[in-house]
């Protein structure tokens, strides 16, 4: 048959297609698994990266079991759930924020005033870390996600049990530009975060992300970041990202539920 | 005929490498060179897809219908990124991280819609992979070139090794903040194609 004729250019494009797509989701299929295992490690390594635990030669999966409780909170509460609040949906082995944001019991929309952080919808539930000390909480690891300049940035943020001040920051999933919104990961930056104060006296939110350098004489210095060069939009997003989490609709009443059980004891 | 594998195969290196005298590919010779592991990762990347897509081009090439013979190019180019990028993300999870969309941009590589066009399409299937291992050693060949000198002046190390002691940390070396940057790439390739024309002069070309 001739190459060109219509019925031969069908036959081979549909062959080569069919061909591809074998090879294609073959991989895909078999390669998941392996993938979303690493997915898991790679989480678990974040929030003790964040948590300042990381320790390149430990079995992480150990460390974080040791070191690190996870429990539930209800957002708007402040509360933390108990055992028998857990459901087959709503527990913290299958917790995804993804899903759980997605999901309509389990989740909710935020209004536009609400939603500085320009994510639409948030888990009613969350699950934090508390990375414990000889059976007190050292740091509380939260995991906060927004806008970027293309991508929802996922991350952890520790944060001392002082209430106040930042302890570390990562992120662990996001798709912004290498090199300039992607220096989100970038470990000196993330390290300038270390002992900014996010809180003041009062409990009000003072820590801003700034667009330049933080001039260090300055006496915001202290809870002031440096934005990311080439990165404003990116930068901008995780100024908001801050200011949507750490206010009333994100872990306000948990912070503040925290708050008065340190003031008590 | 044995030497004319080794020709095939060993050409692309110097002789008629890719980026320095067909000059192409190098967008991702920018993005993936800041450190030395992640180019070896993504050359690794780039010579078996184009080693394997030039194999499938060349076993079918009697069959492609002209008509649609950029089509099927691709098909089977994007299938085999896909495929590696599966692998990276199951074997190399840190790396894909880094790499992140730069793994998906192979299929934009000029080389390897290059390859295919031009040597796949008329040549036997053994002789078109070896061309494209070849092509991919060429493309390796830049992208270690690159990466060493920018992760050696850009952060002194060398696959992320302390090498030259950092001034920040209390070393003698000030890191070079432009080798981090995707200009510097520019200068060095630069600069290894001018080495390379100085050294084979039949590779300038006429005016």
């Amino acid at each position: 048959m001739h190459n060109d004729s219509i019925k031969k250019t069908v036959g081979v494009a549909l062959a080569v297609c069919l061909v591809c797509s074998v090879f294609v989701s073959t991989a895909a299929v078999y390669l998941q698994g392996i993938q979303e295992k690493n997915k898991h490690l790679d989480k678990v390594k974040n929030i003790l990266i964040a948590g300042g635990l990381y320790d390149k030669k430990a079995d992480i999966q150990k460390l974080f079991s040791e070191k690190i409780t996870s429990s539930l909170i209800d957002l708007s509460t402040g509360e933390a759930l108990t055992e028998d609040q857990y459901t087959d949906k709503l527990s913290p082995k299958t917790f995804d924020i993804k899903t759980m944001a997605a999901d309509n019991q389990l989740g909710k929309a935020l209004t536009d005033e609400q939603d500085l952080a320009g994510i639409k919808r948030i888990p009613r539930d969350m699950l934090v870390y508390s990375v414990m000390n000889n059976g007190t909480v050292d740091k509380y690891v939260l995991p906060v996600y927004g806008k970027g300049l293309w991508s929802t940035m996922y991350g952890f943020i520790a944060l001392s049990n002082d209430l106040k001040t930042i302890k570390g920051i990562t992120f662990y999933e996001h798709g912004e530009t290498p090199g300039l919104g992607g220096e989100i990961e970038n470990p000196n930056w993330r390290a300038s975060w270390n002992g900014k104060i996010a809180f003041d006296d009062q409990a009000d939110l003072i820590l801003q992300v700034l667009k330049g350098k933080v001039i260090p004489s300055s006496p915001d210095a202290s809870h002031q970041i440096d934005g990311l060069s080439g990165a404003t939009l990116t930068t901008r997003g995780v100024g908001k990202m801050i200011d949507f989490w750490f206010g009333e609709n994100g872990y306000g009443p948990f912070l503040q539920k925290m708050r008065e059980a340190s003031s008590n004891g | 005929m044995a030497n004319k594998y080794k020709e095939v195969l060993l050409d692309p290196i110097f002789n008629n490498n890719p980026i320095g005298l067909q000059v192409l590919g190098i967008c991702s010779a920018l993005a993936v060179t800041t450190r030395l592991q992640t180019a070896v990762v993504m050359a690794i990347a780039v010579t078996l897809v184009t080693a394997f897509s030039n194999l499938a081009v060349s076993l079918i090439r009697n069959h492609i219908p002209s008509s649609i013979r950029i089509l099927v190019e691709m098909t089977i180019i994007a299938s085999l990124v896909i495929i590696a990028d599966q692998f990276i993300k199951a074997f190399a999870y840190d790396i894909s991280k880094q790499l992140s969309i730069f793994v998906g941009l192979i299929i934009t590589n000029c080389i390897l819609m290059g390859r295919a066009e031009a040597f796949a399409l008329k040549n036997p299937p053994l002789i078109s992979f070896l061309d494209g291992i070849g092509n991919g050693l060429g493309y390796t060949f830049v992208l270690l070139f690159v990466g060493f000198f920018r992760e050696l002046l850009g952060t002194g190390r060398l696959f992320n090794i302390p090498i030259l002691p950092v001034a920040t940390e209390g070393g003698w070396y000030t890191i070079n903040g432009l080798m981090v940057l995707s200009p510097s790439a520019f200068f060095l390739i630069g600069l290894l194609i001018w080495a390379l024309r100085a050294w084979k002069p039949e590779q300038v070309e006429e005016d």
